[in-house]
């Protein structure tokens, strides 16, 4: 028997990624930039600086029509009416049992207007998903995914960069709103102020032309000089949304993982009403909550924790597992999201995790383990 | 950067410096690029006896681990201790950064090993470009 490899599907920046001399994995399908001048130096321009994100892999979904909020109630597990226009939500997709379909961010175009945006790995379930649930509402589901090159602008200086190719105020942009405004001579473009970094920063939704995304993506870069703005892959992206303990699908979260066990508490309102999965959270509340919790290990002894490692007691039994693990490049610690039995999810509590047939200790530690400081 | 043409490699991107009855090994080139910004490196320790073609340690780069492969069977005399506090020197210069020294229990295993021609042939097309 033979396979015949499937072509990765590339973004409208690929190119320019390989003409940049990036290293390209294979992420979900995607042939994708993991890094280009190095990971610790580009993780590092994010916090301190600001660095740039080729992030076009993302899905984007929109719901129109009477019918959408209804739908996106049913469908999300936020409080979309709470929403006001121009403005976003973390939230996510959850199955009847409350397990994760996909975590998604929310915008609120209009009172009959909404944005999806998705994960790359997702799109094609999460666009039938989505399709399928607002089946019965007065809504109709469109995928513009292949529609935008998405980037994504992170750091400190973030604004600073961005703000020299728009004459829109970026200042009046909160952090989670958006705002349509004229960036790089391009008309009503989508400019919002989110992130996967745990940095201030943006996230801009250009038209998906080979032309325009490396012309938009070379003026960015330009913008940026002084403020020493570099190209950023997936790896830093990774290590940054650790640092800042955001979940990633697939890891954190999935469809054998829920609400209550990825500690997403603060982004499920079971008060709004009933939607897909709350009776299923409802369930696991009644039954005396959630078995395991995720929680924040430093590594203290010498020893990195990685993805899919055993944690144990100090014992030696096993009690869980780590979801993501890697050394911190700002922090310079070893960290890792992990899922334990609610009797070890304290913090300060000591385990083992399991690296290389040892047994290495660490410690349950409060989350983010980065947070970024105030602006003063 | 150029393969010294004095030393022999592993497949699994292992070079040796061989000096009589001892040697020298580090990681190569093409391995610190294909890592990125290496922070761990887990060494042996020196009395240990090592084999050709099996684990003797590891680095770890911010992405991955990778397991060394001793290139040469024999007992570890020397370890470069600066590589636990400063593993990127690896990065800085695979081929100078090396990682231990060993008494070869048979000179004449280095025989099999790549010349750095053979080595650079093979790492190119090994990344496909």
């Amino acid at each position: 028997m033979s396979t015949t490899p499937v072509a990765l599907r590339k973004t409208p920046l690929n190119g320019l990624h390989r003409r940049l001399g990036a290293k390209m994995v294979d992420f979900g399908g995607w042939d994708m930039p993991v890094e280009y001048s190095g990971l610790i130096a580009e993780h590092m321009a994010v916090r301190t600086g600001v660095g740039v994100f080729d992030v076009s892999h993302m899905g984007d979904l929109q719901l129109r029509g009477p019918g959408s909020l209804g739908a996106v109630q049913h469908i999300s597990m936020n409080d979309a009416a709470r929403l006001q226009v121009g403005q976003a939500q973390y939230s996510a997709m959850l199955y009847p049992e409350g397990t994760f379909v996909d975590d998604i961010i929310v915008h609120k175009f209009s009172e009959n207007d909404y944005l999806f945006v998705i994960n790359a790995g997702t799109r094609e379930k999460d666009y039938e998903w989505v399709r399928a649930q607002a089946r019965g509402f007065d809504c109709h589901v469109s995928d513009y995914s292949d529609y935008y090159t998405q980037l994504a602008i992170q750091g400190p200086r973030a604004q600073e960069t961005l703000q020299k190719l728009t004459n829109t105020d970026l200042s009046k942009v909160k952090f989670y709103w958006f705002t349509w405004g004229t960036v790089c001579g391009l008309p009503n473009t989508l400019i919002a102020r989110t992130g996967y970094t745990g940095e201030d920063g943006f996230e801009i939704y250009i038209p998906s032309d080979e032309a325009t995304s490396e012309r938009v993506w070379n003026e960015v870069m330009s913008a940026g000089v002084e403020f020493g703005i570099v190209p950023c892959g997936l790896g830093a992206r990774n290590t940054l949304r650790l640092e800042a303990a955001l979940s990633l699908y697939g890891h954190e979260i999935s469809e054998s993982i829920n609400v209550w066990e990825a500690g997403l508490d603060r982004f499920c309102k079971l008060e709004k009403g009933s939607f897909l999965g709350s009776a299923g959270l409802q369930g696991v509340l009644d039954a005396g909550g959630p078995a395991r919790k995720l929680v924040g290990l430093e590594v203290v002894e010498r020893g990195i924790a990685r993805d899919g490692y055993r944690v144990m007691d100090l014992s030696g039994n096993s009690i869980g597992g780590v979801t993501s693990g890697s050394p911190a490049p700002f922090l310079k610690k070893n960290i890792a999201l992990a899922y334990v039995p609610r009797s070890f999810a304290e913090v300060g509590t000591e385990v083992a995790v399991e690296i290389r047939n040892c047994p290495v200790k660490a410690e349950v530690v409060p989350l983010p383990f980065y947070k970024k400081p105030k602006k003063g | 950067m150029a393969y010294p043409t004095n030393y022999r490699y592993t497949r699994e991107h292992e070079w040796i410096d061989v000096s009589g009855k001892t040697a020298t090994v580090g990681i190569t080139d093409h391995a610190q690029d294909s890592l990125g910004d290496i922070v761990f490196v887990e060494l042996p320790k020196v009395g240990d006896k090592v084999e050709k073609g099996k684990v003797f340690g590891s680095v770890e780069s911010v992405k991955a681990v990778s397991d060394l492969y001793s290139p040469a069977t024999g007992t570890v005399t020397a370890i470069n201790e600066e590589l636990t506090t400063a593993p990127e020197k690896i990065n800085a210069d695979a081929h100078a950064a090396w990682i231990m020294k060993i008494e070869l229990s048979d000179p004449k295993e280095i025989d099999s090993l790549l010349t750095a021609a053979d080595y650079e042939a093979y790492a190119k097309e090994e990344t496909g470009h």
